[in-house]
């Protein structure tokens, strides 16, 4: 088994590339500056006994991806495309730059590269593609709106994608987690019950793939954005979200 | 940054901090740029305020293995891993840790900062004499990687010294090779202190050794003990042949406590101490076990610390050079006696030759006790501190929450020489923690 990483710095990656290290797979940990990664892969090498290899990515050069796909070797099972960017929705108001990072990142970044992965894929007529999509896209909200209306773009993307690669034999899944504990929600005050571990997430990743899902949300979050879904905008408008 | 309630493993103290924790150098040394007094936290298995302080450092995320040279037996890691990590990965290639304390759910970092020493210091010493590099981030924000030759004083003042010399990165560790996982354990008990310390002198060539001991007898039970000897079974000597190099337990025997929860209830202390001595009926057992029985026994009970409840409770380790032990022992065992605070666990050992300046272990003998917090009990510690000190004796910093400024200068020879040391190598106060502050180290 071969899982590729995109966006292996973040929390969330790093706790994936270990639980499938744990489960004997190889490794190719792609990120901007990938330099950072080398401790990681030399410990998961030492450790499970198994080969990971470093790529440099960076998901906003879309120019870029094509030549990146290229330069991958041909027997990856599972691509996980995990890099994202929270941002910050008032700085986001005021400055366009923020706002476009954000939407560049979290949408055409992480299109542009799902796309050629999608050929990768179709060629070799089976594997797993896994997109970490956000539950701030089901409903958007004050806190987060571009952020999360780029989650939402993606989860419908995504959406798409698996309808298009089911005859191809590939399996595609939509993550979604709630809060989760990692350097992006650092400064954040979340609510400790409903806030997961990466380790909780890379979890929920391993089966949802194991058990070829098509949606995985961490629980309870799908009875929360099932209620959540349920308020009335004339109400919905009115909280502070 | 929010702030978070965070306190070590006996509860005590509890406070609030920023908790920092970090993948990259580039992180740590911006959180030290930006900042004054912050200390290191490895997994806060100390019995105190060592790694507590206004801004903390968690290594927890910084747990990288970076080298494995399985032939010779080196391996290099970062300062975050946990020492029950490591044996996961050393123990099937045939090594172990040259030094473990009682727990292995401590870091490289701790490990190094308490220069922890084991069941074998009368023969090995403490952790860094297996150390043969460290690369600490400094307070000035340099990193430097060093041995015990190429800067002596920064490695004095650094193994043992609590973690105020600077951030500790990343270490090499000389490993120890063993042919199996299992440990052939022999038992044997005293009827009181003088036989022990025979016991403890007679065996002295094995290579580990400590006592439990029941601290609530009095009068010519005083001492009421039972010595535990161990040495790594080699192959030939097991019976099985297959999978003898594993980390988890899968022998048929286990020692004889598995301590039921309730034990650790105060009601049933004494009851228990009895039942502890008496369940070992002949007065010397042999057995072959698995290392983690061995080494770890609380390890099993995860969080036993949480049964002394909500005030936590504190721990008292002292040692005093071996031509005062025992009359030392004996006033101190005495006065707990009569006193109504009573001890659940003790545990004495012969430790070996000083360390180095700042190391807690001297040659002598060292008991460690657990009190749960009550009125009185900080006080009453105040006038062991007395007898300890009257004996030419000192405390284990890893253990201590609250001993008066007074003690640790009074016992620690070089506190002197740490002070000025820190004050020149870190004059902006960069790093400093609740027990520095407390003793005024720095
Ligand atoms: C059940 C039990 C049994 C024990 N038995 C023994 C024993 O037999 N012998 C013994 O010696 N000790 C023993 N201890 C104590 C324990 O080994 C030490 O307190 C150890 O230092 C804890 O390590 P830690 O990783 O939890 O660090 P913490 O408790 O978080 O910190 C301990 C000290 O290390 C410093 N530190 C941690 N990481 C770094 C770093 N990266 N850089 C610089 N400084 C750092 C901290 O500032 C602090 O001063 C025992 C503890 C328990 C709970
Ligand atoms: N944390 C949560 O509560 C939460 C909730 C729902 C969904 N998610 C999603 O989960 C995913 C993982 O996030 P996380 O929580 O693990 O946070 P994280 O640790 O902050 O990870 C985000 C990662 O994305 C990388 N990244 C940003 N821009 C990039 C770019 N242009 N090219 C390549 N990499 C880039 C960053 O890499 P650098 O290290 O190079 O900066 C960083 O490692 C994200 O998609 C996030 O939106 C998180």
């Amino acid at each position: 088994m071969k899982i590729l990483i995109l966006g292996a710095t973040s929390d969330i990656g790093i706790a994936v590339a270990k639980l499938y290290a744990s489960k004997r797979a190889n490794i190719i940990l792609a990120s901007r500056n990938s330099r950072r990664s080398i401790p990681l892969a030399k410990n998961l090498e030492i450790r499970y006994e198994i080969a990971v290899d470093l790529m440099e990515f960076d998901g906003i050069n879309y120019q870029s991806h094509d030549d990146f796909v290229q330069q991958l070797p041909d027997d990856i099972d599972i691509a996980l495309c995990v890099f994202g960017y929270l941002g910050d929705q008032e700085e986001s108001m005021k400055n366009w730059k923020e706002a476009e990072k954000i939407l560049t990142t979290n949408y055409l970044g992480a299109i542009s590269i799902l796309d050629q992965l999608a050929i990768y894929f179709s060629g070799k007529g089976n594997g797993s593609i896994i997109g970490i999509s956000s539950v701030a896209g089901d409903r958007g909200r004050g806190s987060n709106y571009h952020y999360g209306s780029a989650k939402a773009g993606l989860t419908a993307y995504l959406s798409g994608l698996r309808n298009s690669l089911y005859t191809k034999g590939v399996n595609v899944i939509t993550i979604k987690p709630g809060f989760v504990a990692t350097k992006m929600t650092d400064h954040l005050d979340l609510p400790k019950p409903l806030t997961n571990t990466p380790e909780e997430i890379a979890q929920l990743i391993y089966k949802a793939q194991v058990n070829k899902k098509a949606v995985a949300y961490p629980f309870p979050w799908r009875l929360i954005m099932f209620i959540i879904g349920l308020i009335p905008e004339s109400i919905f408008k009115k909280l502070n979200l | 940054m929010v702030k978070k309630v965070v306190s070590n493993w006996t509860k005590f103290p509890e406070i609030e901090a920023d908790i920092n924790d970090f993948l990259y150098e580039e992180e740590v040394s911006k959180t030290l740029q930006n900042n004054v007094n912050i200390i290191a936290r490895g997994n806060g298995r100390c019995y105190g305020d060592a790694s507590l302080g206004a801004r903390i450092i968690s290594t927890l995320k910084y747990d990288n293995i970076l080298e494995f040279d399985k032939k010779n037996g080196l391996i290099h890691c970062q300062s975050g891993v946990l020492l029950s990590d490591l044996l996961s990965v050393i123990v099937p290639k045939g090594w172990f840790l040259p030094v473990t304390p009682g727990t292995k759910f401590i870091t490289i970092g701790g490990a190094i900062a308490s220069n922890v020493h084991g069941k074998n210091h009368h023969k090995d010493g403490a952790f860094s004499n297996f150390v043969s590099s460290i690369t600490m981030l400094k307070p000035n924000s340099e990193i430097e990687t060093f041995s015990k030759e190429s800067n002596p004083e920064l490695w004095d003042f650094t193994c043992g010294g609590m973690g105020l010399t600077g951030i500790i990165l990343s270490a090499q560790i000389r490993l120890k090779k063993i042919e199996s996982s299992y440990i052939k354990f022999r038992s044997i008990k005293a009827r009181n202190l003088d036989e022990i310390f025979k016991l403890f002198e007679e065996n002295e060539a094995y290579t580990y050794s400590m006592a439990w001991i029941d601290c609530l007898q009095t009068g010519k039970n005083i001492g009421r003990s039972i010595l535990m000897l161990g040495e790594h079974a080699n192959q030939q000597s097991l019976k099985r042949s297959k999978d003898i190099l594993n980390p988890k337990d899968k022998s048929l025997f286990k020692l004889p406590f598995n301590f039921p929860t309730w034990v650790l209830n105060s009601f049933s202390l004494s009851a228990f101490n009895f039942a502890y001595y008496h369940k070992q009926r002949s007065k010397v057992v042999n057995r072959t076990v698995h290392y983690d029985g061995f080494f770890y026994p609380l390890d099993s009970i995860l969080e036993w610390n949480k049964m002394y409840g909500r005030k936590g409770f504190l721990q008292y380790q002292f040692v005093i050079p071996l031509e005062k032990s025992i009359e030392g022992l004996r006033e101190i065992l005495e006065r707990i006696g009569k006193s109504k605070f009573g001890s659940f666990l003790g545990v004495l050992k012969l430790m070996g030759k000083e360390d180095n300046s700042i190391s807690f272990p001297i040659k002598g003998y060292t008991l460690a006790l657990d009190f749960p917090i009550k009125n009185g009990l900080f006080e009453f510690l105040d006038e062991l501190d007395e007898i300890v000190l009257k004996h030419g004796g000192r405390l284990y910093l890893s253990k201590d929450a609250r001993m008066k400024k007074e003690t640790f200068w009074a016992s620690y020879h070089s506190a002197e020489n740490l002070r000025k040391y820190l004050s020149s190598s870190d004059p902006k106060n960069k790093i400093s923690s609740l027990q520095s502050k407390r003793l005024k180290i720095h």
